[in-house]
């Protein structure tokens, strides 16, 4: 057990309190370990509290109930030395260049001056963005701007990353070359990643493990084991094992996901449809 | 026929004297009725007689005790209107609840002439400059206040939770965060207030006042002074189109 970097023990929130329109049971009962130096995607239906489980991992949302623990200390706020994040929405201060960026990461989480545009330049130097180090995020492609925001969570060197979608609002080839690429800087780094995304193939190509959420309330579901080593090759996408793992974790998303998609049609019944905003907003 | 980019010049430079052609012929007209129509002078002075009275008010640096009141006035209104209107604005964007309540209300109290209580103004604080300065400070206050509300309280919500999840303390959230998101909607609300400011005093100076351009204005009017109000008005046209020109600039420097 020592060997998890991330203890999640019968975590539950809601948003809002009971009664409210708003109320929303994001997580019920959840408990999960990640183990150091794995990879682990959460995937699950829209509004089944993966991105809530995330933000309790990382600090950002205190849960209503249960406890978390990274490399032994619990949680109870931002841990700037232990995790770093990355968010799905472009999370880069738009009034600074890319290099300002990483720097002030590093900046916040506390690095000696000196020491800080070394290692930013080594972090952009990473992600394959050296030459834009003076470009400001407006003038980045989508894929780009999530590539500076990889490169100044790299700079902070924390342990573990926490990843929030962060190819979701991408195009599909790019998340692709984006995945290669983030499977690549893994295998080097042995850093333990949290990642939460929509997409089964995403999932699969990238994960040790695999938990599927169950709909709202969320919780946990199964764990599914992928077994390929890192850094994977766009080969491992055509191989039946990819698609044997890609169609079992669709089978347990399926029967999930139409729960999900009744649930919300029926909130949008009870309360219009500008009420029914909690299932997106219970995921954020 | 012709090229786009020729025709785009074209357009520029065809508006540009249009606009001068109506300037130049709105002079004329003037100086045609002023010298042979059957104007009287006491209600337009000829625009010859005006220039010399803008040159002779020039050189001889008369103006100078009524602009420094004014300009005193306008300084120290936009000053006050400053600090409490950033102040203010930034301590209610702080909580949802206290924009949900303030908001509408300033922006209510904006929408109404506050200018209708001048008398009231001039009976706390006398026809001296107190009077104009609190008028002036009043009206500012809130296209300040509410800019600085809506700069502060729509900072996307990421790149604060970015900047705490990677452990920025208050003072940097501050300095790195909320103000640069929030700089160019309080400056824009910053220039507004001064664009009011500077109406607002003029205006309450022409009503009830010792001294300042304003009361310069209509004292000469009183006096049946056409051609030197004519000329002191222009004057106070281009002061105050040198100082927005002067604080736009400032705003575009901020900006960055």
């Amino acid at each position: 057990m020592s060997a998890a970097a991330i203890q999640v023990r019968d975590v539950s929130h809601q948003f809002g309190e009971e009664g409210e329109t708003r109320h929303v049971q994001a997580l019920q009962d959840t408990s999960l370990d990640v183990a150091k130096g794995e990879l682990l995607c959460l995937i699950g239906p829209s509004g089944c509290g993966k991105s809530t489980l995330l933000n309790v991992m990382g600090g950002l949302i205190a849960p209503s109930t249960g406890t978390t623990t990274v490399s032994g200390k619990p949680v109870r706020g931002p841990m700037p030395h232990d995790i770093s994040f990355i968010f799905q929405e472009n999370a880069l201060f738009p009034w600074n260049t890319v290099l300002e960026n990483v720097v002030l990461g590093m900046t916040f989480q506390g690095v000696p001056r000196s020491e800080r545009e070394d290692r930013a330049r080594r972090a952009l130097e990473a992600v394959g963005l050296a030459e834009f180090a003076q470009h400001y995020p407006g003038q980045l492609s989508g894929g780009m701007r999530q590539r500076a925001a990889l490169a100044r969570a790299l700079s902070l060197e924390t342990d573990i990353l926490l990843m929030d979608e962060p190819f979701g609002a991408l195009d599909e080839q790019t998340r692709m070359v984006l995945g290669e690429d983030l499977s690549v800087l893994l295998s080097q780094s042995r850093k333990t990643i949290v990642f939460v995304t929509h997409s089964l193939g995403e999932a699969v190509f990238l994960a040790d493990r695999v938990a599927v959420f169950s709909a709202r309330p969320g919780t946990i579901k199964q764990i599914i084991e992928v077994n390929e080593p890192h850094p994977r090759k766009p080969e491992f996408m055509t191989s039946p094992k990819f698609h044997r793992l890609r169609d079992q974790l669709y089978g347990l998303l399926h029967d999930e996901i139409r729960k999900a998609m009744t649930e919300s049609s029926q909130a949008r019944r009870r309360y219009g449809d500008k009420d029914a905003a909690p299932a997106a907003e219970g995921d954020a | 026929m012709t090229a786009g980019r020729a025709k785009g010049w074209n357009d520029r430079t065809l508006s540009r004297l249009v606009q001068l052609g109506f300037a130049v012929v709105l002079l004329l007209a003037w100086y045609l009725a002023a010298t042979w129509g059957q104007v009287s002078h006491l209600l337009l002075p000829n625009p010859v007689e005006v220039w010399h009275q803008f040159i002779g008010i020039l050189a001889s640096g008369e103006f100078l005790p009524d602009l420094r009141v004014t300009l005193t006035e306008l300084a120290v209104a936009f000053a006050i209107s400053t600090s409490l209107g950033i102040s203010t604005g930034y301590f209610v964007s702080r909580s949802p609840y206290a924009i949900k309540v303030f908001e509408p209300l300033f922006a209510g109290i904006f929408s109404i002439p506050i200018i209708l209580f001048l008398p009231l103004y001039v009976l706390f604080f006398g026809l001296g400059p107190a009077s104009k300065i609190a008028l002036g400070a009043t009206i500012s206050f809130f296209p300040i206040v509410l800019n600085t509300i809506a700069g502060f309280g729509n900072v996307d919500r990421v790149l604060t939770t970015a900047a705490r999840s990677m452990g920025a303390s208050n003072l940097q959230m501050f300095r790195h965060v909320l103000l640069p998101a929030a700089l160019p909607v309080v400056l824009a609300g910053l220039r507004m207030g001064f664009t009011v400011a500077l109406l607002s005093i003029i205006g309450s100076e022409t009503i009830a006042s010792l001294a300042g351009l304003g009361h310069r204005i209509v004292n000469l009017a009183e006096n049946m002074d056409m051609a030197r109000m004519f000329a002191y008005i222009a004057f106070v046209v281009a002061i105050a189109a040198f100082l927005n020109a002067a604080v736009s600039a400032l705003e575009a420097r901020g900006r960055r």
